[in-house]
């Protein structure tokens, strides 16, 4: 397991090291000034920024301008969002925690929804319920997310109005931020109006939630079935068979656990795909998140802002790539011995 | 020992049942009286500052002038007369030069999280709101830019000579002359009276830029929260000196999209929507209301009459005649306008019905243009304004058919549009040839019209991008302000109006009526017929009983058509 932990933490660390090389670049690719492309100051004045080039060393070579920019980041200082003037980071750590929040619940649901679907059609292989969930997940899978979110808002809010199609709680509501996701600061919060805006919360995180997990479950369907059919045709569940197990001890007892953690290997891999939906579908839904404040940037070309959100973006769905292989590894000791490849 | 552990296998389930009793117990009782006692309005803009002295935009005066502040004097009703406010009585000395104001002597500031006031409005405060404005070398002046838009198109600073304190409740105004439009400019949404106190405590902290982000005022609500781009909040002053607020609580949830403005409102996330799209949709909701009030403001094409080839009246005279203005009205405006003869909405008393229109006539047009010296046409810009206003809901598709109907008379159109602040920057530089563009009335007096857009003075400070100046039109204007007689100030701006439509520095084209929609169960007015929005008796009725009011306004809708 050292060795495991190691070399994940060795390939973490150079990956991030690239991506920061990719982001500090970019100051320079990107039009305008490169210093104040990367501090984000377009209003200094000239002692000012006198002062941000000593700090990012800019007439020194290259590699210093790096270390200094890196020395930044690590500070925790990533500039300056030019078109608000605020410090990315605390832009940043307000609006991170609603994306994670979202992307988790998504996941969950993808998960719940997903795996036992893909478990039943492998069962079934073959058969009719098989291929009716199979067409099925291909069908969902080839629905683009812009457009079943503005549909499940046609129908749901506008037709129906049975749910909220904007933001992530009514504003009627004031929830104290303390950790950023909106269900716990609910719970810690003193508002007499607590159970209300729990479940207006709730409400509100329905729909957008839906619509990203929709597409990751559609995958998740086809993995675990994949897994299934794998693990159903071993060897051990032969034998299992042979002892004179019923169907459905071999499933719930053997089957199941082993092709869970088959799938558990590319929930890291299906996180990045959903925080890419879960980015427009965030504009889409006005979920106040990291992916609506993107592509807004993108917009008023905020390049700092852009740089740095792409940094933190990445940086977060790498440590959540690693934790998944975490978790496969140490519930599968046949992950941890594999000292070459992967 | 049989019954004791029977406890302990029930009491989680009790506990559980317990909970979710006080859970949906809690969420019934509360969750009507929360949203019934709170209104949501789904606003078009982030305003640009919480005070209104500092902005002419419509976003900024609405979420500001009646909600969190007062003037001196207000209009009251429907014939718009000036009535008391802060001032319980005023009066105008026979020259016309001092007026002397009696303050409200039971008026408090607001109480705010920065600030607790510790005495009650009086004529410091008057005279600090109002120097502010007017004297340069003034503490405050320069504090958030130092540039008072509507004060200095009316040339406040130019008709005050001095403000003075007689006693505690009493302030004089002493003017260089006698302007009969200065009363309306002090009952306007930018006239607000700022508190004196809170400006000396925050020089104190050595926070001045603070007084027009965390505004003190002694309006009808409190602001209490601000997220730029998202929401503002406000809750009610409950020591409103006048009858407090019915609501507690006002949120203007920021939504600049028309699309999820209309959203918002189909999917009740919001009460109030402002500037609404999709008006049938609407009006076949049984749930929800639309209402309109004719604002006094007018949509306008305007020719750079220092630039040639609109340097020449006959190429402007040729490019109105060109524009079929009655199609503008039905496909921008949707029908929903009134067709301008001239800049002056017909509803102002000051209209003179005999006003000539040029009309719609491509043939003349065409030989005005050859007379000109134009025969084989030539090619222009029209600037559209990028953002939707009442008085021009979509200066895009405006350009395109202007566009269309002067390439029948061989007029080549390039369409140019810039972001709003850079766009109204370059105007005022005087790097367009003709742009759409409108104004909006600060008050019913018709100078507000005629000084603002098109006079001399109004070329630097003021709105007049046409830069065109005509030395007897504001002749006439200076005439019409020094008269009381309304029937001679008539006569004035009659000639105004007929030197306009002769010398054409602007096709007016379409005076707009401002729309709004709202739930069946918001009551009372929110849309005044000038000036900015106000909340101030506006109610929420149960939903429950919302079948019931919903026929009577049926019924009056078809009494009043």
């Amino acid at each position: 397991m050292l060795t495991f932990t190691l070399r994940r933490l060795s390939l973490f660390i150079f990956t991030m090291l690239v991506l920061t090389l990719l982001s500090f670049s970019l100051s320079f690719l990107f039009p305008g000034d490169t210093v104040i492309n990367h501090s984000g100051q377009i209003n200094a004045t000239t002692e000012e920024l006198a002062d941000i080039n000593k700090s990012y060393k800019m007439d020194e070579g290259i590699f210093k301008q790096y270390s200094a920019y890196l020395s930044h980041i690590s500070e925790g200082n990533l500039g300056l969002s030019m078109t608000s003037q605020s410090p990315i980071s605390h832009e940043i750590m307000a609006l991170l925690p609603a994306t994670i929040e979202l992307s988790l619940v998504a996941l969950l649901l993808a998960m719940i929804i997903g795996i036992p679907l893909g478990f039943i059609a492998a069962i079934n292989h073959n058969k009719t319920s098989d291929n009716v969930i199979l067409s099925l997940a291909m069908f969902g899978y080839s629905i683009p997310v812009f457009w079943l979110g503005l549909l499940a808002i046609m129908l749901f809010s506008i037709s129906l109005g049975w749910l909220p199609s904007a933001g992530q709680i009514s504003l009627l509501f004031e929830i104290q931020f303390v950790t950023g996701i909106q269900f716990i600061d609910i719970l810690l919060s003193d508002s007499p109006y607590k159970w209300q805006a729990f479940s207006n919360a709730s409400a509100h995180i329905i729909l957008p939630a839906c619509v990203i997990a929709l597409a990751p479950a559609t995958i998740f369907i086809r993995l675990s079935r994949a897994a299934m059919i794998e693990v159903l045709a071993a060897s051990y569940i032969r034998a299992a068979r042979a002892k004179g197990l019923n169907s459905k001890q071999i499933i719930f007892r053997h089957a199941i656990r082993n092709a869970l953690i088959k799938i558990i290997r590319h929930v890291g891999l299906q996180f990045a795909n959903l925080v890419t939906i879960a980015m427009v579908t965030e504009v889409i839904f006005s979920w106040p998140g990291i992916g609506r404040w993107l592509i807004e940037s993108v917009y008023q070309r905020d390049y700092t802002a852009i740089q740095s959100g792409l940094l933190v973006l990445s940086c977060f769905i790498f440590i959540i790539h690693i934790l998944t292989d975490f978790i496969y590894a140490a519930l599968n000791p046949l992950a941890r011995g594999n000292n070459y490849g992967s | 020992m049989a019954a004791l552990t029977m406890n302990y296998k029930l009491s989680p389930t009790l506990v559980i049942l317990a909970f979710v009793s006080t859970l949906f117990g809690c969420n019934d009782g509360d969750k009507l009286s929360l949203s019934e006692r709170s209104i949501i309005y789904c606003s078009e803009g982030s305003p640009e500052s919480f005070n209104p002295q500092l902005s002419t935009s419509g976003t900024t005066s609405d979420a500001t002038s009646k909600l969190l502040y007062n003037s001196l004097i207000a209009y009251k009703g429907k014939d718009n007369t000036l009535g008391p406010s802060l001032a319980k009585s005023w009066h105008v000395t026979r020259d016309g030069r001092k007026i002397t104001f009696y303050l409200r002597q039971d008026v408090s500031f607001h109480q705010t999280s920065n600030f607790i006031p510790t005495r009650k409005l009086n004529a410091d405060d008057v005279i600090f709101s109002f120097n502010r404005i007017l004297n340069k070398e003034h503490s405050f002046h320069q504090v958030s830019g130092g540039h008072y838009p509507f004060f200095e198109s009316v040339k406040f600073a130019d008709l005050v000579e001095k403000i003075e304190k007689l006693n505690d409740y009493t302030v004089r105004f002493v003017l260089r002359r006698n302007n009969s439009s200065f009363m309306a400019n002090l009952a306007t949404d930018y006239a607000v009276i700022l508190s004196a106190e809170y400006a000396q405590q925050l020089v104190n902290e050595n926070s001045p830029h603070e007084i027009d982000t965390l505004p003190v005022g002694t309006g009808p609500f409190i602001l209490k929260d601000y997220r730029v781009g998202s929401f503002i909040r406000f809750y009610r002053n409950d020591s409103y000196w006048q009858e407090k607020a019915r609501i507690e609580q006002l949120v203007f949830d920021i939504s600049p999209s028309k699309t999820s403005r209309l959203t918002k409102l189909l999917a009740k996330e919001c009460d109030v929507s402002s500037y609404p799209i999709a008006h049938k949709k609407i009006t076949e909701r049984k749930d929800l209301q639309l209402e309109s009030i004719t604002s006094l403001n007018v949509g306008y094409f305007g020719f750079n009459t220092k630039k040639p080839p609109f340097d020449n009246k006959l190429v402007r005279q040729a490019i109105s005649l060109a524009i079929n203005k009655q199609a503008l009205i039905d496909t921008v405006y949707e029908s929903q306008a009134a067709r301008a003869i001239s800049i002056l909405p017909e509803t102002s008393w000051a209209y003179d019905s005999e006003t000539p229109e040029l009309g719609y006539d491509p043939v003349k047009a065409k030989s005005l243009l050859e007379i000109a010296g134009y025969a084989q046409g030539f090619s222009m810009d029209v600037w559209a304004m990028p953002v939707q206003r009442a008085y021009n809901p979509n200066a895009v598709t405006m350009a395109k058919l202007i566009q269309a109907d002067l390439k029948k008379v061989g007029v080549k159109v390039k369409i140019v549009s810039y972001e709003w602040s850079t766009f109204l920057r370059r105007l005022s530089l005087g790097e367009h040839q003709s742009f759409l563009l409108g104004w909006t009335a600060d008050h019913p007096d018709p100078d507000n019209f005629f000084t603002p857009m098109l006079s001399c003075s109004a070329r630097e400070v003021g709105n007049n991008r046409t830069f065109w100046c005509n030395k007897e039109y504001d002749e006439l204007l200076q005439k019409a302000l020094k008269t009381t007689n309304m029937s001679q100030r008539k006569k004035y701006y009659a000639k105004a109006m007929a030197i306009i439509n002769e010398e054409m520095p602007l096709l007016a084209i379409a005076h707009s009526k401002r729309f709004q929609a709202r739930g069946t169960n918001v009551k009372g007015n929110i849309l005044e017929s000038f000036g900015s929005i106000s909340f101030h008796d506006v109610a929420k009725t149960l939903i429950t009983d919302e079948s019931s009011p919903l026929v009577d306004i049926k019924n009056a809708e078809q009494e009043s058509q």
